[in-house]
């Protein structure tokens, strides 16, 4: 309980002391997770609509392999993608190994089968509701598939946020690919890790709280827009 | 595009046949109702025709071709599905399908808004409208694409008598301005109203194609009398 | 919604786009050291002192040791800075490494529930407590990571004459993990553990903890630094790496290093040859 309430005071001194360390850690963290989500969902949303309207050989396969991945474990992912960037590996010429676009490839690897799998579902759910109609009126599968994406837009915000809820969330993969380097790739997850690594639980704790309290209010943010494009679209 | 030639028609899905052997010639002009009980096969005739479903037998003939073009034909369902959007954009949908300009777009959709009576709702959200003004957003979104052939699958089914009387004043109207209806019902009254020509269902089989008056005065099969008999005096 | 949308758009454009930029400007090497080094808070105190300097910054990746040492023989560091002489040398000799200088020593110190309940009692010699540890067969958290600690360790149970086989899973604990995360589970659990002294100094958690054995000759901890073979890979920055490397055995670099104190005492002493 001791170090809970110390864990509490030591958010609240980070927070109103705007220490300058810490507003550089939370800024690559929310720099890293967004790029990383952005990617994932450019990639995802279309491959998840596109399954979820067109039949083909292997369809059910592809969906059970893409919902599998969605269990993809951070760790395993970083590693795979050190192997990929390592000076030693295919890509290491490009040199981004330990930097924060290495992260950012890992973090998208990781959350692209969530999006896509997600994404997946709910356009197929609403495929079904609205096929008949959407050929009725002429749309070609791939058409009806951007229609879909735009009529099932709030679910797919809700989709996208609990991407970015995982990469903010995860260690495993950023610690690997990029090494923790104070000042250059250090995030809120990996600055925890360390903390509680050096015995320092209470500040880890605090550190902890801070990025909850982040990944809250970027929920409510998207929650007032939904709100309000609610009210206008129905 | 008419008149269709329906020949020997026949549809299954696994082992059970919903269509049996169904041949029917529908011409240009009068309004054609497909009339029978629940579960005689109207639905899944209404989108073989429209070419929602493929036959498992038989050829549907469009004038001259073998399949029809889908936009010249256009279909009201018994339950609209509309898009998270306004009404306006709903009815803009279907003509940026179709290759219209954006400013074309507007026009016309405004134009068959205001012939359902929707057009000072035209800015709002369609899933917000009851389900008349739904229905009647369906009718005006159908339309709007000018097509030859109209098929309504049970339109009023799931609506009040008084959003009901709206729905058949618009069908009235599309067919004085020269759109081909054919519309499927199981309520006499309706069929009665709005129909010029009747296509008895039953089980699947077409037991008669008659005009209306004949079809109520003296129907040709038993199915169809007993049909008749059975329905409520005022449905 | 045009708003949040910009937002967004500006964070990501300026996460993906900066980078780049920051990089190609800066004079900077990759050195892989371990977590011990980097928890014990000596690199922020010296590679200050070491940008003041020369300009040069250094970014330390803080690996287990055998990770460290991979890293720099796959070419993804410059230099490498670890405490593990044997394996050192025989990277070197492989040819993954140019060459090898001593840097600085610590110590390694074993330390236990202050009850003390192996009964070590008061005594310099690690050996006999561990046997004694072993015999009362009291809980012992090891890292057992490959590590340079964990290297040290099993060759101290070695000289005890003891296998630790045959406690795995009982009363010796291996945790597959870095010094920290050893420590928080031996305060944790009140177990015994081998930990080096710069690492015990700062830990924050140490529970009910203390020092059980010190000042054993065989507690000696030796740091080596070494260049990653150009030979190997053609784009190690071997004049930036060869400056750090220079600045740490000498007179300046040495002395930093020992001013470097916790609570007034010194963690690392410096021992360059030369």
């Amino acid at each position: 309980m001791n170090s809970l309430l110390e864990a509490f005071s030591s958010a609240w001194h980070l927070i109103a002391g705007f220490d300058a360390e810490l507003a550089q850690i939370v800024g690559l963290s929310l720099q890293v997770s967004l790029t990383a989500v952005v990617i994932a969902t450019l990639i995802g949303l279309p491959l998840g609509a596109v399954i979820a309207v067109e039949r083909f050989a292997g369809r059910q396969a592809l969906i059970v392999l893409l919902n599998a991945l969605m269990g993809l474990p951070p760790v395993v992912v970083g590693l795979l993608v050190y192997l990929l960037l390592s000076r030693a590996g295919p890509l290491g010429s490009l040199g981004i190994l330990f930097t924060p676009q290495a992260m950012i490839i890992a973090q998208a690897v990781l959350i692209t089968p969530i999006i896509a799998a997600l994404s997946r579902q709910t356009i197929e759910d609403a495929w079904r509701e609205y096929e008949e109609q959407l050929q009725s009126l002429g749309a070609k599968r791939l058409s009806a598939a951007m229609t879909l994406i735009w009529d099932t837009r709030f679910s797919l915000l809700t989709i996208v946020l609990a991407g970015f809820g995982r990469a903010a969330a995860e260690v495993g993969a950023v610690m690997i690919v990029g090494g923790n380097i104070d000042g250059v790739t250090r995030v809120m997850t990996t600055a925890i890790a360390l903390e509680t690594s050096k015995g320092d639980l209470p500040l880890a704790l605090g550190l902890g709280i801070v990025l909850i309290s982040l990944v809250i209010l970027l929920n409510t943010l998207a929650a007032v827009t939904r709100e309000i494009a609610m009210r206008r679209y129905g | 595009m008419l008149p269709l030639i329906l020949d020997s028609l026949s549809f299954a899905a696994g082992d059970t046949a919903i269509i049996r052997d169904f041949s029917a010639r529908i011409e240009a002009g009068p309004r054609s109702i497909i009339l029978g009980p629940n579960g005689a096969g109207k639905s899944v005739l209404m989108r073989l025709c429209h070419g929602l479903l493929l036959p498992t037998s038989g050829r549907i003939i469009w004038h001259g071709t073998r399949n029809g073009e889908r936009r010249r034909q256009a279909m009201v369902f018994q339950r609209p599905v509309m898009l998270r959007r306004s009404a306006l954009g709903n009815v803009v949908y279907g003509l940026k399908l179709a290759g219209v300009s954006s400013r074309e777009c507007v026009l016309r959709a405004m134009d068959v808004l205001e012939v359902v009576g929707l057009a000072s709702h035209a800015g709002r959200p369609a899933r917000v409208l009851s389900g008349g003004e739904q229905q009647r957003l369906a009718l005006a979104r159908a339309w709007a694409l000018g097509p030859d052939v109209l098929f309504l699958d049970e339109p009023t089914a799931n609506l009040d008598p008084s959003a009901t009387q709206d729905i058949e004043r618009i069908i009235n109207a599309i067919h004085a301005a020269g759109t081909k209806i054919i519309m499927s019902t199981h309520n006499l009254g309706q069929a009665r109203r709005l129909g010029d020509e009747i296509l008895f269902l039953s089980k699947g089989r077409l037991m008669e194609h008659t005009p209306v008056d004949r079809f109520f005065r003296e129907p040709a099969s038993s199915e169809a009398a007993a049909f008749i008999k059975g329905e409520m005096p005022w449905d | 919604m045009g708003l949040v949308r910009g937002a967004v758009l500006a964070l990501v454009l300026t996460g993906v786009l900066q980078i780049p930029t920051v990089t190609a400007q800066q004079k900077f090497i990759t050195v892989a050291s371990t977590t011990s080094t980097e928890n014990s808070g000596l690199f922020k105190h010296i590679l200050p002192i070491f940008k003041a300097r020369t300009g040069i910054d250094v970014r330390v990746v803080a690996q287990g040791t055998g990770q460290a040492l991979n890293t720099g023989k796959r070419g993804d560091a410059d230099v490498v800075f670890v405490h593990d002489k044997v394996k050192e040398l025989a990277m070197v000799k492989e040819g993954a490494f140019v060459n090898r200088h001593d840097v600085m020593y610590n110590d390694f110190v074993v330390v236990g529930p202050k009850a003390d309940p192996a009964k070590v009692g008061a005594t310099k010699d690690v050996v006999a407590s561990l046997k004694k540890i072993s015999a009362a067969k009291v809980p012992f958290a090891s890292r057992g990571d490959k590590s340079g600690t964990h290297a040290a360790e099993l060759r101290l149970w070695k000289a005890a004459g003891i296998d630790v086989a045959g406690g795995k899973g009982g009363w010796y604990r291996e945790t597959g993990s870095g010094m920290g995360a050893t420590l928080n589970t031996a305060a944790g659990m009140n177990a015994y553990a081998l930990t080096d002294r710069g690492t015990w100094l700062s830990f924050k958690n140490k529970a009910d903890l203390t020092i059980s054995v010190e000042g054993d000759k065989r507690l000696f901890n030796q740091y080596g630094v070494m260049l990653v073979n150009p030979a190997n890979h053609a784009h190690v920055k071997k004049e930036l790496g060869q400056e750090f490397i220079d600045w740490l055995i000498s007179a300046d670099g040495q002395k930093v290093i020992a001013d470097y104190k916790i609570n007034g005492e010194q963690l690392f002493f410096p021992n360059a040859k030369r």
